[in-house]
């Protein structure tokens, strides 16, 4: 079983690095979205201190799910998914491997980018750590949550914007919790109770989200 | 529990918009759906007759 | 199925069975819930008294309160109904989640809407951000999710699946809706009405309560009874049964 993990993120990660411009493009999009905000609202230090965490938070929300289209559904359209259906490994192995690839390449670089656009925002270096950790636990939710509604929505017509109806009111507490975390630390409340509920979130999450997306790909293919 | 008056029951103690704008509004949207669930299954009975008609003049044919 | 005389409950798993069963119970539900709404109506504006705290601004509850329950207590019964559909793979049960939906969906705004208008008075805000009303709002959106995903996807099987697997994974959101107010001590009240304490409210807003939200539940019975028959309608429109009943409509 973890050969067959292994050889999912192997095939995941080369077949990104060979269209290293998709990979790209969500993280430019994260950039440029996050950089829309001070010019909106203007550069006031104070204002930008408070918006961070829900901005930079909601911008990494909106970047992932953009690139859950490339989760699922270029596998599906090249028939290799049908072929893991049919693989003798369990689809939920299968699934995690593809899920894991999809963090590595969507939500790991916003984890790093996220001190550099931080500064942006001008946020104390406590709460730069706080906000990195909370989306190095966060966005591999995320990509759990994400998974199940990439699945669902499987070549339906539409499917990109039914996608976020589905997935974004999934989304809400890790979003809360994980912007609440940076708050929490701006105000000096100490962010354990949030970090821990997220962590909480990405055990349940590890549990029952491949399970559910192997159901939902099984629905998607008969 | 004793009004007095039409007067007072619409106001409402002064909450009125807010009581009767709650009540109002559940009312119509109830209503909403019964005339919708209506409107459907004549819609349904209508659409279904012109397709029972055409699939006989078909095996007629 | 068995073929001995005995009487079997399953019998009515089929939609040619359940239709006319449907057609036969809604009527009586439809009354019903006319006249436990009307009873519910009387004692919350001309029996339950004005509150000391917010004045007759608490009159909202008789709405707010029934609605919210019946918001979160039609998504666990269109959860069940999915999951017994995509699990035993009968076509009725994910029908009547299909029929559920629209009228769950109804309930919540409901519930969101007089709750603002309840908020407003007496918090002095029309919204805030806490635990529970930010869940019923997203229990909103599983709703119009759930009734989305079945809109796109054109083959039935499929369509009756996926939704089963939304709506599943969208239960955890209920039992989040109903502690929010245990777990997280922000704005809106705590539970007033518990399953093993003796309530803390008066007992006639609490009669009123809990009349009117019978009355709410009869009447999405009603609502969902006549939906899952123009549901049958037009799935089993292929079948002899259905060409009988509408040559018979019209």
């Amino acid at each position: 079983m973890i050969r067959a993990l292994g050889w999912v993120l192997r095939r995941d990660l080369l077949l990104a690095f060979r269209r290293r411009g998709d990979v790209v493009n969500a993280l430019v999009f994260f950039v440029i979205v996050v950089s829309l905000f001070p010019l909106g609202v203007g550069p006031e230090a104070s204002q930008l201190r408070n918006m961070a965490p829900g901005v930079l938070w909601v911008a990494a929300l909106l970047a992932c799910m953009l690139s859950l289209a490339r989760l699922f559904a270029p596998d599906h359209q090249d028939g290799t998914l049908e072929q893991m259906l049919l693989a003798g490994e369990p689809l939920v192995v299968l699934v995690l491997g593809k899920v894991i690839s999809h963090w590595l390449m969507s939500g790991l670089p916003l984890v790093l980018m996220a001190p550099l656009l931080g500064l942006q925002f001008d946020l104390p270096a406590d709460s730069l750590a706080v906000l990195c950790v909370s989306l190095l636990i966060g966005t591999p939710v995320l990509s759990l949550i994400g998974s199940v509604g990439a699945a669902l929505t499987l070549g339906v017509r539409g499917s990109g914007v039914l996608v976020s109806l589905l997935v974004l009111p999934l989304y809400v507490p890790v979003l809360i919790f994980g912007a609440g975390s940076v708050v929490a630390t701006a105000n000096g409340t100490g962010a354990e109770a949030h970090l821990l509920l997220l962590g909480g979130f990405l055990a349940l999450s590890l549990v029952l989200a491949p399970w559910a997306t192997a159901a939902a790909l099984r629905i998607a293919m008969e | 529990m004793n009004w007095g008056s039409w007067q007072n029951f619409f106001a409402m103690g002064g909450y009125g918009l807010y009581v009767w704008g709650s009540y109002v509004v559940t009312l119509v949207a109830l209503i909403v759906e019964i005339v919708a669930l209506i409107t459907r299954r004549r819609g349904v009975i209508e659409r279904l007759t012109k397709y029972y008609a055409a699939r006989r003049s078909n095996h007629e044919t | 199925m068995r073929t001995t005389g005995r009487f079997s409950w399953f019998y009515f798993s089929s939609p040619q069975s359940f239709y006319p069963l449907a057609g036969a119970l809604q009527p009586w539900f439809a009354g019903l819930a006319a006249i436990l709404c009307a009873v519910g109506l009387y004692i919350s504006f001309l029996v339950a008294p004005t509150d000391a705290q917010q004045g007759e601004a608490y009159r909202i509850i008789f709405i707010h309160v029934p609605a919210a329950w019946m918001s979160m207590f039609l998504y666990l019964v269109m959860g069940f109904w999915s999951g017994v559909g995509l699990v035993l793979n009968t076509r009725l049960s994910s029908m009547v989640a299909t029929a559920l939906a629209p009228t769950g969906a109804l309930f919540t705004f409901i519930a969101l809407w007089t709750g603002a208008l309840w908020g407003k008075p007496t918090w002095g805000t029309w919204w805030v951000w806490d635990a529970r009303l930010t869940s019923e709002l997203i229990l909103l959106f599983l709703y119009i999710g759930f009734m989305a995903l079945q809109a796109a996807i054109d083959d039935q099987r499929r369509s009756d699946k996926a939704g089963a697997v939304l709506a599943l994974v969208g239960v955890i959101n209920i039992p989040i809706i109903y502690f929010s107010v245990k777990w997280w001590s922000t704005l809106h009240q705590g539970a007033s009405v518990s399953m093993t304490g003796a309530p803390t409210m008066a007992k006639t807003m609490l009669l009123g309560m809990l009349i009117m939200a019978l009355g709410f539940w009869m009447y999405s019975i009603a609502a969902t009874l006549a939906r899952v028959r123009c549901v049958i309608l037009e799935r089993e429109r292929q079948t002899d049964w259905v060409a009988a009943e509408i040559g018979r409509q019209s």
